[in-house]
């Protein structure tokens, strides 16, 4: 058992498949809440082989996705100051500023040095102690702890050349607020299983009874969507709405409580603006004023005017699922992972880059 | 720090998280940090689910399905 090849058993898909189509009575929409879920869905197939009767919405899980245009502006600002090294997950580099992205920056010769973790920087942040070390730290819960942590390690070290640029969205406040959106119509929803692991269960409790919606908490693999949205089905045929786990071999109940403490060690919640939707209350955390050393807005005073839009991009609706990718005039045509207009058409968790890259929508 | 394989790639993973992870445990490690380690009992439910909603006629072959110990 190595707990992944095994969940993308394609008798067995099938065989779920078959279930789903025997429990379904009439037309329903689910949402998958996060963007490695969306793509898990388009690219196996499992969106063109569900009945005609479940409709698949696909939600704003997407962390590159939702972060902010002006923090993109600021963490591009940054890049280009002399002294710094700005560190980043890879797939924040080709998301469009207001002017240019990250990559275009480091191409003009700003030190941009794309990191699998946080870590890392704290360890780049001592070798280079006359440089000022920032790490661009935009998340879900899910990347909280580590970015925290990063944060502990500087402070253990006595670093005062590392800090970082927080981003972070929680996923609860964001689907509270997509469920009050008067335009959309959602049945159920599939709960983003590693934002679980690191929270829990219990904040997902009081939502499915305010708002009378089954929660699945769901995994990634191929097995894990298509039992995620049977139970879903299940629920919804018997009229029921609970807060189910699909994903226990990974998410416990009561979620990591070491992890939890990290974060609020270090992270407080705050209003945030979601890229494409808008301000959601309490939907983001802002790094503590005891570690105010360590965030970069406060140690840096940049001031980025707000930009527009490019007017041709449609991501907000996409993200909160009131369009589809292909829906959008300038889908693989302006807009392409290699020049994209938004940034669900550039992360490995965009809805826009799932369908470009495997729903056979685009010629290659 | 723990070295964690990866399908045969090793990488450094923090415990940090999970101070109770062994020698020998699967876990889930997302940027650099373990975060969860996998629970084996739950991890067969997958496999047992549709067994369980009562669909044994259709799956008398379910075993064919489950992962063959390695």
């Amino acid at each position: 058992m190595k707990y992944m090849s095994e969940y993308r058993d394609p008798e067995l898909a099938k065989k779920y498949l078959e279930e789903i189509k025997k429990t379904v009575s009439q037309p329903w929409s689910i949402m998958e809440v996060c963007g490695g879920q969306t793509h898990s869905l388009v690219k196996n197939g499992i969106i063109d082989m569900l009945p005609k009767e479940v409709t698949m919405i696909h939600g704003p899980g997407c962390p590159v996705c939702v972060t902010p245009l002006n923090i993109i502006d600021k963490a591009i600002h940054l890049a280009l100051e002399e002294n710094v090294i700005l560190c980043s997950f890879g797939d924040m580099l080709r998301v469009p500023g207001s002017g240019k992205n990250l990559l275009e920056a480091k191409a003009e010769g700003a030190d941009v040095r794309i990191l699998y973790s946080p870590l890392e920087a704290v360890k780049i942040a001592e070798d280079n102690p006359d440089r000022e070390v920032v790490f661009f730290a935009v998340g879900f819960e899910t990347t909280a702890p580590a970015n925290a942590l990063s944060v502990i390690h500087a402070h253990r070290k006595e670093l005062k050349n590392y800090s970082i640029l927080a981003s972070h969205v929680l996923v609860p406040p964001a689907i509270k607020a997509v469920i009050d959106d008067e335009e959309s119509k959602i049945d159920g929803f599939l709960a983003a299983g590693h934002v679980c692991t690191i929270m829990g269960n219990a904040e997902y409790h009081p939502l499915s009874a305010k708002y009378k919606v089954p929660i699945v908490v769901t995994g990634f693999e191929p097995l894990d969507v298509l039992q995620g949205i049977l139970m879903v089905l299940r629920q919804l045929e018997e009229s029921k709405s609970q807060v189910e786990n699909q994903y226990a071999r990974i998410v416990k109940e009561e979620g990591n409580p070491e992890a939890q403490k990290m974060i609020h060690t270090v992270f407080e919640i705050k209003n945030q603006i979601w890229r494409g939707i808008g301000e959601i209350p309490d939907s983001g955390y802002q790094v503590r004023p005891e570690y105010a050393a360590f965030d970069a807005n406060k140690k840096f005073s940049i001031q980025i005017e707000e930009a527009p839009e490019n007017p041709d991009c449609i991501s907000g609706q996409i993200m909160k699922g009131l369009k589809k990718p292909f829906e959008c005039s300038q889908f693989g045509k302006k807009c392409k992972p290699t020049n994209p207009l938004g940034a669900p058409m550039v992360s490995s968790e965009g809805a826009c880059a799932a369908y470009y890259h495997f729903s056979g929508l685009v010629e290659a | 720090m723990a070295t964690v394989s990866f399908g045969g790639i090793s990488k450094e993973a923090s415990l940090e998280m999970l101070p109770d992870a062994d020698v020998g445990d699967y876990v889930l490690v997302h940027v650099g940090v373990a975060i969860s380690k996998v629970d084996e009992e739950e991890a067969q439910k997958t496999f047992q689910y549709l067994e369980e909603l009562g669909e044994i006629g259709e799956l008398t072959d379910v075993d064919e399905y489950l992962p063959k110990s390695e």
